[in-house]
């Protein structure tokens, strides 16, 4: 097994090599390839990257203009929104992942469950998915906030509820159409369970464009995230998310543009990051598109 | 066609319904009695058992969905706790709003983004193609809350081109109509992107279609051979979409409406979430979900009557 694996290792490492070279061959794939690493850098390491303490009040600095000392100002109480803005990457991207993980799991199991199911079960699993995707996304965002209240894990739980039904789907699909193949029929022929069939066989074969779609939500997370930070029912202060930022900038906004516009580049840079990305992903897979490295 | 319209109806209410009961029982999966959560913790029992007797709480669980629906149906969607007003009279009041910000929004979408995307996809990789293409991906990567606040910003109260707040004096029609642009453009911007890409890329595969040979084999106008010819199918696709786009519209309309203080359903149900009168907030996201839904519905019927292949088929 070991020998095995030690044999795959290299060549998976020089196509996943190539892979990453081609996309950054391309102008926007590798403007994106670099916003996105960016993130991730700063959301890592954003406890050490922090030149001042995100969430320390000092009242007699408030509402500074740009200076060396605060290259993005300070907001209403005096906080450095530089170091907000670092603090809120990781905030953003921990309730991205966290969220996405979540929604994922869910949607391959319902997934799984109505493509391979009982007849029934698909049916009834469909008009669900439907039911819950006939809710525009931030109604029901306000539904569930107003029974919940706001927190957190209201925030992550509002995106699992509105990403599972789509996953779901994408996973069904994609078992219909391997679940007639003829190494799913020589499995049941050979005696094995439904759920061995469904965890063993048909999963690594359905997951794959589950994966980039759903790495491709990561910036529409993000966005829920600030979005309902921004309306005050997301992330409690004093902690440092991005659309708490924008909601104390939006407070501000006859007397100062600085913060809103500190806290609003980094979700525009994210998107668009992820957006290139995402373009050149699409490319290099589509081998129609695909240009030689030169 | 009639069987279509009938299943394709028949699904809308089944997919309306199991919504319905969603709501109805997000109230009694979640922890906690809706009527002590709208008093507040220093309530006393007896104040909360009237609200309970008020909001039909008391009753048992079946008879609460069946009264739910039966209300519905007859557009009673119950009182608000606070001003013990109809819900569907407070909806009425906002709704007129909400729907002129999101028809005006997806109007300048589709006016600019649908001949956007033509123009790109007849001179493909022209300077305005590509110019094209990037505003598209920037516009689509910008959240629409973000474009209300920095319009607010740069056109309200930096240049003052535009009022700030409000949307403007009961029965000045001009004024109204002022106090749209800024709502209605930052909620519009992103969908003119998405839907200009679209256009583009259906266009150009309708148009390397032997049909279109054809047309142009018979010496028909270049104009008349994009217009009657192409258009008429690449535009399928965006009909659909623009069904699925109401959501987004109106998901966008409440940001909007925070961002510029407009009244609408954004407005009252944000207003009404804070104070957890749930009444009034699950009422709304209904109406919400049925005017999504029609939306949809409509656009798919509209597909069916427009594509020549499926309306055969049917």
């Amino acid at each position: 097994m070991s020998a095995e694996v030690s044999r795959i290792a290299p060549a998976a490492a020089a196509r996943v090599g190539g892979f990453v070279r081609r996309i950054a061959a391309d102008p926007m794939g590798c403007l994106g390839l670099t916003l996105v690493t960016l993130l991730l850098f700063t959301g890592v390491f954003a406890d050490l990257l922090v030149p001042y303490d995100p969430i320390k009040i000092a009242v007699p600095e408030r509402l500074m203009d740009p200076s060396w000392a605060h290259p993005l100002g300070t907001d209403q109480l005096g906080r450095d929104v530089l170091s907000r803005v670092i603090k809120g990457s990781q905030i953003a991207l921990g309730v991205a992942v966290s969220a996405i993980t979540l929604s994922f799991a869910g949607g391959v199991i319902l997934g799984l469950l109505a493509g391979y199911g009982p007849r029934w079960l698909d049916n009834v699993l469909l008009l669900l998915f439907d039911a819950v995707y006939s809710f525009p996304s931030i109604m029901l965002a306000l539904a569930i906030i107003t029974l919940l209240g706001p927190s957190l894990g209201t925030v992550v739980l509002v995106v699992v509820i509105g990403s599972v039904p789509v996953y779901a789907r994408l996973i069904r699909t994609q078992t219909l159409t391997v679940k007639t193949s003829e190494f799913v029929l020589a499995e049941r022929s050979m005696g094995a369970g439904r759920f061995r069939i469904m965890a063993r066989h048909i999963l690594p074969n359905v997951i794959g464009p589950l994966l980039i779609v759903a790495s491709m939500d990561v910036p529409v997370v993000i966005t829920i995230e600030a979005g309902l930070s921004f309306l005050g029912l997301g992330v409690r202060p004093p902690a440092p998310s991005w659309g708490r930022i924008l909601n104390d900038g939006y407070t501000q906004i006859r007397d100062t543009p600085w913060i809103v516009i500190g806290g609003g580049i980094p979700l525009i840079v994210t998107t668009l990051g992820f957006t290139f990305l995402g373009e050149a992903l699409r490319d290099q897979l589509d081998p129609k598109l695909r240009k030689p490295v030169g | 066609m009639l069987y279509y319209s009938l299943q394709r109806v028949a699904l809308a209410v089944a997919i309306c319904m199991v919504a319905m009961t969603i709501l109805f029982s997000l109230v009694y999966v979640i922890p906690g009695d809706p009527a002590s959560l709208a008093l507040g913790p220093r309530a006393t029992a007896e104040m909360k058992e009237a609200l309970r007797v008020r909001m039909g709480l008391d009753q048992p669980l079946a008879m609460q969905l069946y009264n739910f629906f039966a209300n519905a149906v007859t557009g009673n969607l119950g009182y608000d706790v606070w001003t013990r007003r109809p819900v569907t009279t407070i909806i009425m009041e906002a709704l007129p709003y909400t729907l002129a910000l999101a028809g005006a929004g997806l109007g300048w979408a589709i006016l600019i983004g649908i001949p956007l995307g033509c123009y790109s996809a007849i001179n493909r990789n022209s300077l305005m193609d590509k110019i094209t293409g990037i505003i598209s991906v920037g516009t689509i990567s910008m959240p629409s809350f973000l474009v209300a606040v920095y319009c607010l910003l740069l056109f309200a109260v930096h240049l003052k081109w535009f009022p700030a707040i409000g949307a403007g004096e009961r029965g000045d029609l001009a004024d109204q109509l002022w106090h749209l642009v800024l709502p209605a453009f930052a909620i519009g911007l992103g969908w003119v992107g998405y839907l200009a890409r679209l256009v583009r890329a259906s266009m150009l595969e309708v148009l390397g279609e032997s049909h279109v040979r054809t047309a142009r084999a018979f010496g028909l106008p270049e104009a008349m051979v994009i217009r009657r010819y192409a258009l008429r199918l690449a535009i399928l696709p965006t009909v659909t979409l623009l069904g699925i786009a109401v959501g987004g519209l109106l998901s966008g309309a409440v940001f909007a409406e925070l961002v510029f203080n407009r009244p609408g359903i954004g407005l009252l149900v944000y207003n009404e979430a804070a104070r957890r009168n749930y009444p009034t907030v699950m009422g709304t996201v209904l109406v919400t979900v049925g005017v999504f839904v029609i939306c949809q519905l409509v656009a798919d019927l509209l597909v069916a009557l427009l594509d020549p292949r499926v309306r055969r088929s049917l």
